[in-house]
């Protein structure tokens, strides 16, 4: 028996995981989930260095943990529950978590970019306080046992030594504080030994959730609460002309029209007077500017002033593509894409003359609380934010602009108020998931290697996440006269430092040297990537995937371009220019796992209407944040030019899994969203503003779309650390899907979404192309 | 102008004064302090403010209350409760068919009405029926999963 297991058993007893209805079915826990410390944790100094930050064990010997990182749907609730109930060696029932609430629970920014994982779930913060607190009670237990820690036995929250005296967590700290830093060199249980960590066990808003009993901040109420509208400029750019008050004298219930330089919303009694007012008020806007036509949006793109970086530039780029057989040149586009959240967004403030508190739905508490503070010109410590679960978000949906909106509203009347978007108020405004434009050229050798790449990529960005201190990167904060964040024009300078690949702008099959150290995932030394960031007419900000599924996008379907033209299978040639172990992991297995027909793409014999073929796609997450590898299998109506996918399989490297089941739905979530943007997703806009602003003008895929299958693989390598997973599976979906339809038809499809308008003009213009040859 | 409403909800009467041309949806939201249906669009066009009426799904974010009348109104919360979940409402806790959830109301009431008057409806006729409700955490695999248990389940 290995040292650890011996650990384990000594410490922990056996643990009996009974998963329901205990652990199932309390919506109780969840209902009653924020409030503050269970005694006297204070606001304004929580210290991620002190374990009384993130743990207390309370008289009732509940064990409340207080985190930065929140649940909107991906599963954080339950996962970080079995983490606490894994190192403490107690049920789940006896678990409950504080999620982001700014009066007790420790700043961990924003829960985003699939970092929750890496950051809880390892070696520090949640993890490193639940193992201290474990080896704390363990030595309060000794000494009021007298008793060594070697021979006591931890269970269920009771510590019993060899003479089967014990004694309780609640007796030994119950309602007192550790007083304790975190103790780095604590000991995390080992996945092997795990009870409750690594099990399917169901989410823990089931129950509420289907039973309609669940608590979103929608249904926050709190005494004395008004509704509130906003009125949003007609586009982008547009000021405030004029507001004509008495438009709305006649509205009943209506109690202040609220008017802050550009921002302008109204609040009233009840929700429907406040709808009531929002539509009948008369507001005059100084007109935006045009915009560029949609038509020929990316050339647009391709010819702004730019900020220019360099992930990669080997300078012989030029030299070696010279030197090929052959030198193949692709241009991808990836259009505007929306969160397109279905509940539209919701807070609630309520703000006094002294202080502040909203509920809200941002995925930033601590960096919206700051902004909260900046915007009402109250101190800091004065406003606490209570994040309260929205519906899904992907990235930053309307959550943070409508919590600023709502603490706007409540200042002007002094009252608290629930404000409500409407659906145009969400997908007019909010921060869209970037358009890009990328190209690419690459040489081959005699032998049909690739022997240099080069690629350059063009990104329509402007603001952000407000973080802490920049309200101009969303509409609130542009109605107020605060500045977004803007790339600036400039050239770009030689890569230093080490190589990185946060956004995947550089394909795996580079080698990523930079001064001679290489950090890619590939063999290819003849590299250049170079990133132009470009002032975009629309907001953007981080849509799940954040450039990774744009860039991914392009470099795999670009990868299996080079592959056709050197006549090889596309798994065999993706392994030719690997040489990250993970990354080839994944590949194989998801290979294995879907019987990969090994061949050269596209398929030789294509007759008939409907057609089929299969494509494959590959990804080290953000250079080292998972790693994924997809095959999808698609039939194409060649006549219709609709492509329908019909199996997916993935293999996913995410290291350790905290919740098997939860990452599976995460991953079927994560791969049929990527399915719907990939076929039909897509912001559109006239000459002067977005005009995809509701379920009929921006497509998603309904439920009555005939789903493909899913099969998911999981790869877990030995003593690596968790990784995040929520994105890595979605990243390679639209490339995987490409490739499919290449080998199908022989067509390219090289513009997202793959319309059956873009189908058929690929396919014609593939005839037309066979024809001349 | 606010008037007297009666309503008849989950088994319940209520009386609520309010404009009879507030939407159903905040009367059941703001008034009698329902989380099931919800505001998703407001026009309509995604589910997620679904109701039961004489068998029927009605997107409440469109319908004035005062047209309700004498009709039932039956909620996602009016099916089941979490100590007694209705069948169909078990079904996805067990085949965990969410993830965000804000969208269940549509899905759930909307399989519940179609198996209700069909009980032997094809995984089409299931599929035609939801055209109009959207989830957008793409839980669809679960949740037509959940529903297909749920009717093979109801005909045995």
């Amino acid at each position: 028996m290995s040292q650890s297991r011996r650990d384990f058993l000594k410490s922990c007893g056996a643990i009996i995981v009974t998963f329901s209805p205990l652990s199932g079915s309390v919506s109780g826990v969840l209902l009653s989930a924020q409030g503050p410390g269970p005694f006297g944790t204070h606001p304004s100094h929580i210290d991620p260095a002190k374990l009384d930050s993130w743990l207390a064990v309370g008289n009732d010997g509940v064990v409340t943990a207080y985190t930065g990182k929140c649940d909107f749907g991906q599963g954080l609730l339950t996962a970080q529950s079995q983490l606490v109930a894994e190192e403490l060696c107690v049920r789940l029932v006896r678990v409950k978590l504080i999620q982001s609430d700014t009066s007790v629970c420790p700043d961990q920014g924003t829960t985003s970019g699939s970092q929750s994982t890496p950051t809880n779930f390892n070696s520090e913060n949640l993890a490193l306080a639940a193992a201290t607190a474990r080896e704390a009670l363990l030595g309060l237990a000794a000494k009021k046992l007298s008793e060594p820690v070697e021979n006591l036995t931890l269970a269920d929250g009771v510590i019993t030594g060899t003479s089967g005296r014990h004694v309780s967590y609640e007796d030994l700290i119950g309602n007192k504080h550790f007083d304790l830093p975190l103790n780095t060199k604590a000991k995390r249980k080992s996945p092997a030994d795990w009870t409750v960590l690594g099990k399917p066990i169901p989410s823990l808003d089931g129950t509420a959730l289907m039973t309609g009993r669940f608590e979103f901040v929608q249904h926050i109420r709190v005494p004395g609460m008004l509704h509130g509208r906003v009125v949003r400029p007609p586009e982008m750019g547009a000021t405030l002309a004029r507001v004509d008050e008495r438009s709305v004298r006649d509205v009943p219930g209506l109690v202040k029209v609220v008017v802050r330089k550009d921002f302008v919303g109204v609040v009233a009694e009840t929700q429907y007077e406040a709808t009531l007012a929002a539509r009948q008020i008369a507001v005059q806007w100084n007109p935006g500017p045009e915009l560029p036509p949609q038509k020929d949006f990316f050339d647009h793109l391709q010819k702004q002033p730019a900020r220019d970086t360099f992930s990669v530039d080997s300078q012989d780029v030029d030299a070696q593509l010279a030197g090929a057989t052959s030198i193949i040149r692709a241009r991808y586009t990836y259009p505007y894409q929306m969160h397109g959240s279905i509940g539209a967004s919701c807070a609630v403030a309520h703000v006094t003359p002294q202080s502040a508190t909203v509920w809200s739905a941002t995925q930033s508490a601590y960096p919206t609380r700051s902004i909260v503070a900046k915007l009402l010109n109250i101190p800091i410590d004065k406003v606490r934010v209570i994040y309260v679960r929205g519906s899904g978000c992907y990235g930053l949906n309307g959550a943070d602009a409508v919590s600023f909106d709502a603490a706007i509203l409540s200042q002007a009347v002094g009252k608290p108020v629930r404000l409500q978007f409407s659906r145009q108020d969400e997908m007019m405004w909010e921060n869209l998931g970037s358009a890009c434009a990328i190209q690419l050229r690459a040489g081959l050798s005699r032998e049909g290697r690739v022997i240099a790449w080069d690629r350059e990529d063009w990104v329509a960005s402007l603001g952000n996440r407000p973080g802490y201190d920049q309200p101009g990167n969303i509409i609130t904060g542009m109605l107020l006269g605060y500045e977004p964040e803007l790339p600036k024009p400039g050239s770009g300078n030689p890569p230093t430092g080490r190589f990185s690949n946060r956004s995947n702008t550089v394909p795996s099959y580079f080698a990523g040297c930079i001064a001679g150290n290489c950090g890619g995932d590939g063999t290819i030394r003849s590299e250049r990537a170079l990133t132009h960031n470009v002032r975009s007419p629309f907001f953007t900000g981080p849509l799940r995937s954040p450039l990774r599924i744009q860039n991914t996008f392009a470099n795999e379907c670009f990868m299996d371009e080079l592959c056709a033209h050197a006549n090889a299978d596309p798994v065999a040639f993706r392994l030719l220019h690997l040489q990250n172990p993970r990354v080839i992991g994944v590949l194989n297995a998801a290979a294995e796992a879907a019987k990969w027909d090994a061949r050269p793409s596209p398929k030789t014999a294509i007759s008939g209407r409907t057609v089929s073929g299969r494509g494959i796609a590959c990804v080290a997450y953000e250079g080292n944040n998972g790693y994924s590898a997809l095959v999808a299998e698609v039939e194409v109506d060649v006549e219709a030019g609709t492509v329908r996918p019909t199996r997916f399989v993935v293999a996913l490297d995410c290291g350790p899994i905290s919740n098997p089941d939860g990452l599976r739905n995460q991953i079927e979530g994560g791969i049929l969203q990527g399915m719907s943007r990939a076929l039909v997703e897509e912001v559109t806009w006239d000459n002067k503003r977005i005009t995809s602003v509701d379920w009929e003008t921006y497509n998603s895929l309904h439920l009555d779309y005939e789903m493909p299958t899913i099969e998911t693989v999981f790869v877990t390598p030995p003593d690596v650390p968790a990784t995040g997973a929520g994105e890595t599976a979605i990243t390679v979906i639209p490339a995987a899907i490409g490739n499919a339809i290449f080998d199908a038809t022989g067509a390219r499809l090289r513009e997202l979404p793959f319309t059956p308008q873009r189908v058929k003009a690929a396919l014609l213009e593939n005839t037309r192309r066979a024809g001349k040859v | 102008m606010r008037q007297k409403v009666t309503l008849d909800v989950n088994g319940q009467r209520h009386v609520v004064e309010v404009d009879p041309e507030t939407p159903l949806l905040f009367v059941l939201n703001d008034e009698l302090g329902l989380r099931g249906p919800r505001f998703g669009c407001g026009m309509a066009q995604c589910g997620a403010c679904t109701v039961i009426m004489r068998g029927q799904v009605v997107r409440s974010c469109v319908m004035p209350v005062g047209a309700v009348g004498q009709d039932e109104v039956t909620t996602l919360e009016g099916l089941g409760s979490p100590e007694h979940p209705h069948p169909i409402q078990q079904a996805f806790i067990d085949e965990g068919a969410a993830q965000c959830g804000f969208c269940l109301s549509g899905v759930i009431l909307t399989a519940k009405a179609v198996l209700d008057v069909k009980p032997d409806a094809s995984d089409q006729e299931i599929r035609d029926a939801l055209g109009s409700v959207l989830c957008r955490c793409f839980a669809h695999i679960r949740m037509l999963r959940a529903i297909r248990k749920y009717a093979e389940a109801k005909r045995t």
